[in-house]
C-alpha cells in the first residue's frame, strides 16, 4: 500500500474544491515566469491501442524502483534549472500512468513539493484507464495527493472499443466513471472520441446522451485522427476498415458540442467542455503559453532555464525510448535529447494558435505580455483577409481581444492559415527599436 | 543516357579503328566498356571486329547499278520486321550469328521496350548469288503512322518492299496503311508471311487476305519463320528477281536524297542519303536545295549498319554523309543535296515536319526547369520534327508548347526524356491545331493573313469575327473480328467519326474506314479501341486535311472567375461532356476552403456544367497539449507557406496538383 507523503498528507486537509471561473484563474501574486505546470509521463501501457502514436511501450517487465527514482531525479533537476518557484498544476500522463503504483506519484509529488512550492490546492491530475483502476487503487492514488482524474473512457460501444484495441468494456468504463466520481466528486473528466471509421451520427449522440446521464463537470471530444503507424491506419490503407467520414465527424462535433451546450457545459477549447467551473489549469496553461516541464520518457517542457541563466523559452524534448531516458538521467540528472530556443516571433505564433483554441481567446492583456509594442488591432486590423474572416463571422477583433466565433472554433486550422502570416508580416514590418547615438 | 552514351563510345571507337587501320586489330577492348551495354552494344563490339577485318575502304564502284536493290521492309507492329531484318543481316554476313541479334536496327530503348521503331536504320548489305555480287540496301523504316511522311521519303529511295504480315494476326490496319504508302509510290511489293511457325499460324488465311485486299496473287507470297530462319534466303532472292534496280544516271550531275539524318556529338549531323544521279565523295562542295547552304563533305561511306567510310558513293547507291552540318534541321528529311555550281531540280515531296498534336511540358519541380531544357534540347538534337515553343502557365510555371507528329511520336519522346535523361514532366492533355477563317477586316490585317492557325485556346477569335471554324481530320482505318464491329461504330459515332467504307477482309475480319476529327483520337481513342475489343482491333490514320466544325471557346470558372489555363477549344457537341469531366476532376482535387466553391463549365454567358465544393466545416487539431504544439506549428507553418504560392482564382486558392489533375493526359498507364 502507498503511504502518503506529507505533501499529500497536508494536501487532503487544504483539499477546497478549487474553481476557475472565466479566464482561468485570478493571477497569482509570483510572476509568469517563477511558475510552471508539470507534466509527468508514464511511458507503459498494457497493450497497444489501434489509433495511439504516442510514446508508450508494452514492457514485460518494469523496473519500478528505478523508474520512480528517475522521475523523480529528473523533476527536481528540471525544476531547479527552471528557477520556478511554485508549480500550479501536475499531470500525470501517458502511456498508461494509472498502472503507476500509487507510491511512485506520491514520490513525485513529495519531490516537487520539496523542489518548489507546491500549493495544497495545486491541480493533480491523473490519466486513467478504466480496466487499471479499481476503487481501492483510484482511492490509493487520491491518498497520494492525485485530486483530478481524467478518464479514457473512449465509446460507449462494446463493439468500437475493440475496434480501438482498449482493453475495457462500456460497462467497465461506466463502473470505473461511478467509482471516480465518488471519490473525487466535481473532479471527473472523460475522454469520448468521434469519427470511427464506420460510425453514424444518430448512436453516436446517443452514446453522448448516455455519457451526460452519468458523468461529472468535463468531458473531452476527441476527433479520431488516423496517424501513421498505428494498426488502424494500416487497416483503412489496405481498405479493411472504411476511412473515417471527415463529413459526419464534422456533423458529430456539431451536434455533439451543441448538446452539451444544452446541458450546461462550457466549451472552453476546441475539445474541451466544462461546467461548474471545472476547467482543467493543466490544459489551460498551455493554451495560455504559461511555462510548462516536461518530465519523463519523450516529455514536452517549455520554460525560460533560468537556473542556469537563461533568458529565452526553450522548447525540449526528453529522450524517447525509457531505458536510454533512465540512463541519462543517472548519468546527468536529466534525459533532456533536443533543446530549441524560441524566438519572440515563435513565442508569439505560439500564443496565438494555442491561444485561439480557446473559448476567451486572446485577450488585450494576454497579448501584451507576450507583445508589448504591437496590439492586436496593430497586426490584424488592417489586413484585408482577416476582415474577410471577421465579416465571415468566423473571428471576432474587439475590445476584448481576438477570439473564434462558435463557427470559426470549428475551422480554426484554417483561420490560422491566414492569421500566422499577417502576424509575420506585421513582425517583420515592425520598426525596429531606435539605436541610440547613430 | 545509357543508350546515347552506349552509341557515342561504339562511334568513338570505330573511328580509332579506322584511323589506327590493321595494327590494333589485336587490340583488346575494354571490357569494362561492356558491361551495362544494351544487347546492341555487344552486337557492336563484334560487328567492330568483323569490320576492322575489311582492312580497306570499300570501293563502292564494284557495285554497277544493275546490282543493286534499294528496300524496305513494312509490317504492322509486332509482325516480326525486325526479327527478319536481323536474319537478312546474319545471311548476307553483315553481322555474325550469334543469340543475341534481337532487333539490331532497334536502337533505343523503348524501340525494344515497345517493339516499335521509332528512328529509321539502313544497312547495305553485301550478297553474292549466282556469281554476282549484290549491294542490298535495306532501307528501314520507322513502323508508324506518326512518321508517315518520314516512311514516305525513305520509300522514295526504294525500288520495292517486303510486306510483312504475321499468320497467325493476319492483315492489320498499319499493314493496310503501309501498303498504300508503297502503292502510290509504285513500289513493287513483296508480301512476307512471317510467323508460320506458330502454333495458331493460318498462313493460307493471309494469303486470302492479302489477295482480297491489296489484289496480290497467292502465289507471290513467301511464307517464312524469321525467328527460326525458316525460307528467308528466298526473301533475298524475290528481293533480287522481283524488285527492279534503281533507275538513275551516274554521269549527270550530283543528286541526292536525304531521307533520315542524325546527331553526333563528335562529327555533327550525320545525313542518310539515297543517290539518284552522279556521285559523291569526300571533298566535294555540297549545297542543301532546301537551306541553300554550301558544306564540304568530310566523309561518305555506307551503313551496315554503323557507318563504314568508303571512298565514294554512286547513284542508286545510299549510305550516309558527313559534311559539318550543326544542326539535324540542316538536314531535313526529304531535302536535296546537289554539287555546289551544279544545281539540280530537287527531288519531288519535301514538306517540312508539320506537327499535329500540341502538348504543355513543364518540370515538377520548377528547380528542375534548366536540366529539362538541356534534355529537351538533346533530344530534339536528333528529332528535328518536335517542334519547341517556350510557354508559361500561372498553375505550372515556366515550360514548352511542343509539337509532335501525332501521339506516339509524343509518347515516345516522353518516354526517352524519363529513361534516357531521368527527366520527370507534367505533360498536359494533347491538343490540335485549329483554323479559323477570319471575316473581320481588322483581325485580317492584324495577322497578315485570312486563315488563322489557332494552338493555344487563349487567341481562339471570337465568333463575329469569323465566317467558319476548321479542324483537322484524319482518315482512320480499324481492322477487327466482325463480333467486335456494332461496338466500334458506337464509338465511332461518339466520337464524332463518319464511316466511308467497310469490307470483310475474309469470313470474319472487317476493315473499317471512318473520317475522325484528330481532337477526338488525341487522348484515350486508342485505349478505348483495344479494350472494347479485348486487343483485336488494330487502328491506324492518315492526314486528311481539315474540315468545317463549329468550335466553341469553353471557359471554367470558379465562383464566376475564370481560370485562364483551363480555357479549352471543343466542338459544340462534346462541350457539355467536356466540361462535366473538367469540372468533377476539379470537385475531386479542390481543398475544401471556408466557403463554398461553384465550379462551372461556360460558353460565353450560358453555364453548361456545374460542381460545388462545400465549405470546410470542421479543420481544427482535436488534441493539442505540451508535446503536440511543436507538430502542430511545423505543420501549420509548412501549409501557411505553402498557401503562399497557391495560385490565387479570385478569392480560391488553387494547388498545383489540381491544375495537373485536370491538365494532365489522363490515360496514365
Amino acid at each position: 500500500r502507498a503511504r502518503a507523503g506529507a505533501w499529500a498528507a497536508a494536501a487532503r486537509v487544504a483539499q477546497g474544491r478549487r474553481r476557475v471561473e472565466g479566464a482561468g484563474r485570478s493571477p497569482s501574486p509570483v510572476a509568469r515566469s517563477q511558475r510552471a505546470a508539470l507534466y509527468v509521463h508514464w511511458p507503459y501501457c498494457e497493450k497497444r491501442c489501434s489509433y495511439c502514436n504516442f510514446n508508450k511501450y508494452i514492457p514485460r517487465g518494469v523496473d519500478e524502483a528505478a523508474m520512480r527514482s528517475c522521475l523523480v531525479t529528473e523533476a527536481q533537476t528540471l525544476l531547479r534549472l527552471s528557477g520556478v518557484q511554485r508549480v500550479e498544476s501536475v499531470f500525470f500522463g501517458g502511456g498508461t500512468p494509472s498502472l503507476a503504483s500509487p507510491h511512485t506519484v506520491a514520490a513525485v509529488l513529495e519531490a516537487v513539493a520539496q523542489t518548489a512550492h507546491l500549493p495544497a490546492d495545486s491541480e493533480v491530475t491523473l490519466e486513467v484507464n478504466p480496466t487499471s483502476a479499481p476503487a481501492s487503487r483510484l482511492a490509493a492514488f487520491g491518498a497520494a495527493g492525485v485530486n483530478r482524474l481524467s478518464i479514457g473512457l473512449q465509446s460507449l460501444d462494446d463493439t468500437e472499443l475493440q475496434l480501438l484495441g482498449r482493453t475495457h468494456s462500456a460497462s467497465d468504463a461506466l463502473q470505473t466513471l461511478a467509482e471516480a466520481r465518488r471519490l473525487f466528486p466535481g473532479r471527473v473528466s472523460v475522454d469520448l472520441m468521434l469519427g470511427l471509421p464506420a460510425q453514424q451520427v444518430g448512436p453516436w449522440l446517443w452514446q453522448l446522451e448516455e455519457l451526460l446521464r452519468r458523468c461529472d463537470d468535463h468531458v473531452s471530444l476527441y476527433q479520431l485522427s488516423l496517424e501513421r503507424g498505428t494498426a488502424l491506419f494500416t487497416r483503412v490503407q489496405r481498405g479493411a476498415l472504411p476511412a473515417p467520414d471527415p463529413e459526419r465527424a464534422a456533423e458529430m462535433y456539431q451536434e455533439g458540442r451543441a448538446l452539451l451546450r444544452e446541458a450546461g457545459f462550457r466549451q472552453y477549447e476546441v475539445s474541451n467542455f466544462a461546467r461548474h467551473g471545472a476547467l482543467s489549469t493543466h490544459n489551460w496553461t498551455y493554451w495560455q503559453c504559461g511555462q510548462y516541464i516536461g518530465v519523463g520518457p519523450g516529455a514536452h517542457g517549455r520554460f525560460v532555464p533560468q537556473g542556469a541563466g537563461g533568458l529565452a523559452r526553450e522548447a525540449r524534448i526528453q529522450t524517447l525510448e525509457p531505458d536510454n531516458w533512465m540512463k541519462e538521467v543517472k548519468l546527468f540528472g536529466h534525459g533532456t535529447r533536443k533543446r530549441v530556443s524560441l524566438g519572440e516571433l515563435e513565442l508569439l505564433e505560439e500564443v496565438l494558435a494555442m491561444g485561439l483554441r480557446t473559448d476567451v481567446g486572446i485577450t488585450h492583456q494576454h497579448w501584451q505580455q507576450f507583445e508589448p509594442q504591437l496590439t492586436l488591432g496593430d497586426v490584424f486590423g488592417a489586413s484585408e483577409e482577416v476582415n474577410r474572416l471577421l465579416e465571415q463571422g468566423l473571428l471576432l477583433l474587439d475590445h476584448r481581444g481576438l477570439r473564434c466565433s462558435w463557427e470559426g472554433l470549428a475551422v480554426l486550422d484554417s483561420l490560422l492559415l491566414t492569421l500566422l502570416p499577417r502576424l509575420q508580416e506585421a513582425w517583420q514590418q515592425k520598426t525596429p527599436s531606435p539605436v541610440p547615438g547613430g | 543516357m545509357r543508350i546515347l552514351a552506349g552509341r557515342g563510345w561504339w562511334r568513338g571507337r570505330a573511328l580509332a579503328a579506322w584511323a589506327t587501320g590493321a595494327a590494333d586489330r589485336a587490340l583488346p577492348w575494354a571490357p569494362g566498356a561492356r558491361t551495362g551495354g544494351a544487347a546492341g552494344d555487344s552486337w557492336a563490339l563484334d560487328r567492330l571486329c568483323s569490320s576492322a577485318a575489311r582492312k580497306e575502304k570499300v570501293d563502292m564502284s564494284r557495285f554497277p547499278v544493275e546490282n543493286i536493290r534499294n528496300f524496305s521492309i513494312i509490317a504492322h507492329v509486332d509482325h516480326g520486321k525486325s526479327t527478319l531484318a536481323d536474319r537478312l543481316l546474319e545471311l548476307t554476313g553483315t553481322i555474325d550469328k550469334t543469340k543475341n541479334n534481337k532487333q539490331v536496327l532497334d536502337k533505343l530503348q523503348v524501340e525494344r521496350e515497345r517493339g516499335i521503331t521509332v528512328k529509321a536504320q539502313t544497312a547495305s548489305l553485301f550478297y553474292n548469288c549466282e556469281g554476282k555480287q549484290y549491294l542490298l540496301n535495306l532501307i528501314d523504316t520507322p513502323g508508324h503512322v506518326d512518321f508517315s511522311y518520314e516512311v514516305s521519303r525513305s520509300l522514295s529511295a526504294c525500288q520495292g518492299v517486303l510486306l510483312v504480315v504475321d499468320a497467325n494476326e493476319g492483315i492489320q490496319a498499319q499493314t493496310v496503311a503501309n501498303f498504300f504508302l508503297a502503292f502510290e509510290a509504285q513500289l513493287s511489293v513483296i508480301p512476307v508471311i512471317n510467323k508460320i511457325d506458330l502454333k495458331n499460324a493460318d498462313p493460307e488465311r493471309v494469303v486470302k487476305q492479302i489477295e482480297k485486299v491489296f489484289d496480290i496473287p497467292s502465289d507471290e507470297c513467301i511464307k517464312i519463320s524469321a525467328k527460326l530462319g525458316t525460307n528467308v534466303e528466298s526473301v533475298l532472292q524475290a528481293v533480287i528477281e522481283r524488285i527492279p534496280p534503281p533507275k538513275v544516271h551516274r554521269n549527270s550531275p550530283l543528286r541526292a536524297l536525304v531521307f533520315d539524318s542524325t546527331f553526333d556529338q563528335y562529327r555533327g549531323v550525320i545525313a542518310n542519303v539515297a543517290l539518284f544521279d552522279g556521285v559523291v565523295s569526300k571533298g566535294d562542295k555540297i549545297v542543301s536545295a532546301h537551306t541553300q547552304k554550301t558544306y564540304e563533305v568530310n566523309e561518305v561511306g555506307v551503313l551496315n549498319p554503323n557507318e563504314q567510310p568508303t571512298h565514294k558513293l554512286y547513284a542508286g547507291q545510299v549510305g550516309y554523309l558527313i559534311a559539318g552540318m550543326k544542326d539535324v534541321t540542316e538536314a531535313q528529311i526529304g531535302d536535296t543535296l546537289y554539287l555546289h555550281k551544279q544545281p539540280v531540280e530537287p527531288l519531288p515531296g519535301f514538306k517540312s515536319a508539320k506537327p499535329m498534336v500540341f502538348a504543355g511540358m513543364y518540370p515538377v519541380d520548377q528547380s528542375e526547369y534548366n536540366n529539362l531544357k538541356s534534355a529537351i534540347e538533346k533530344l530534339t538534337l536528333n528529332d528535328s520534327s518536335v517542334t519547341v515553343h517556350r510557354d508559361s502557365s500561372l498553375a505550372l510555371g515556366a515550360g514548352w508548347r511542343l509539337g509532335f507528329l501525332g501521339l506516339l511520336h509524343m509518347e515516345v519522346f516522353n518516354q526517352r526524356l524519363e529513361q534516357e535523361y531521368n527527366a520527370s514532366v507534367i505533360l498536359t492533355t494533347p491538343t490540335v491545331p485549329y483554323k479559323a477563317v477570319l471575316s473581320s477586316a481588322k483581325l485580317i490585317k492584324e495577322y497578315r493573313e485570312k486563315e488563322i492557325t489557332i494552338i493555344n485556346p487563349a487567341q481562339f477569335p471570337d465568333k463575329s469575327k469569323v465566317t467558319e471554324y476548321l479542324e483537322p481530320v484524319v482518315l482512320g482505318t480499324i481492322i477487327t473480328p466482325d463480333e467486335f464491329t456494332g461496338k466500334i461504330m458506337m464509338l465511332c459515332q461518339a466520337r464524332r467519326a463518319v464511316q466511308k467504307n467497310m469490307v470483310f477482309i475474309d469470313q470474319n475480319r472487317v476493315m473499317l474506314k471512318y473520317l475522325l476529327p484528330l481532337n477526338e483520337i488525341v487522348v484515350d481513342f486508342y485505349d478505348s479501341l483495344k479494350s472494347l475489343s479485348s486487343g483485336y482491333a488494330s487502328f491506324d490514320y492518315e492526314d486528311a486535311g481539315y474540315q468545317t466544325a463549329e468550335l466553341v471557346k469553353m471557359d471554367i470558372l470558379l465562383n464566376g472567375n475564370i481560370v485562364e489555363e483551363l480555357v479549352t477549344i471543343v466542338h459544340k457537341d462534346k462541350a457539355q461532356t467536356v466540361g462535366k469531366a473538367i469540372c468533377e476532376r476539379l470537385k475531386d482535387s479542390l481543398p475544401r476552403q471556408l466557403f463554398e466553391i461553384a465550379i462551372q463549365a461556360a460558353i460565353g454567358s450560358k453555364i453548361i456544367a456545374r460542381e460545388t465544393v462545400k465549405a470546410y466545416r470542421k479543420n481544427v487539431l482535436a488534441k493539442c497539449y505540451g508535446g503536440d504544439i511543436t507538430r502542430k506549428m511545423k505543420l501549420l507553418k509548412r501549409q501557411a507557406e505553402g498557401k503562399k504560392k497557391l495560385r490565387k482564382v479570385g478569392n480560391i486558392e488553387v494547388p498545383k496538383d489540381a491544375f495537373i489533375k485536370v491538365l494532365k493526359t489522363q490515360t496514365d498507364k
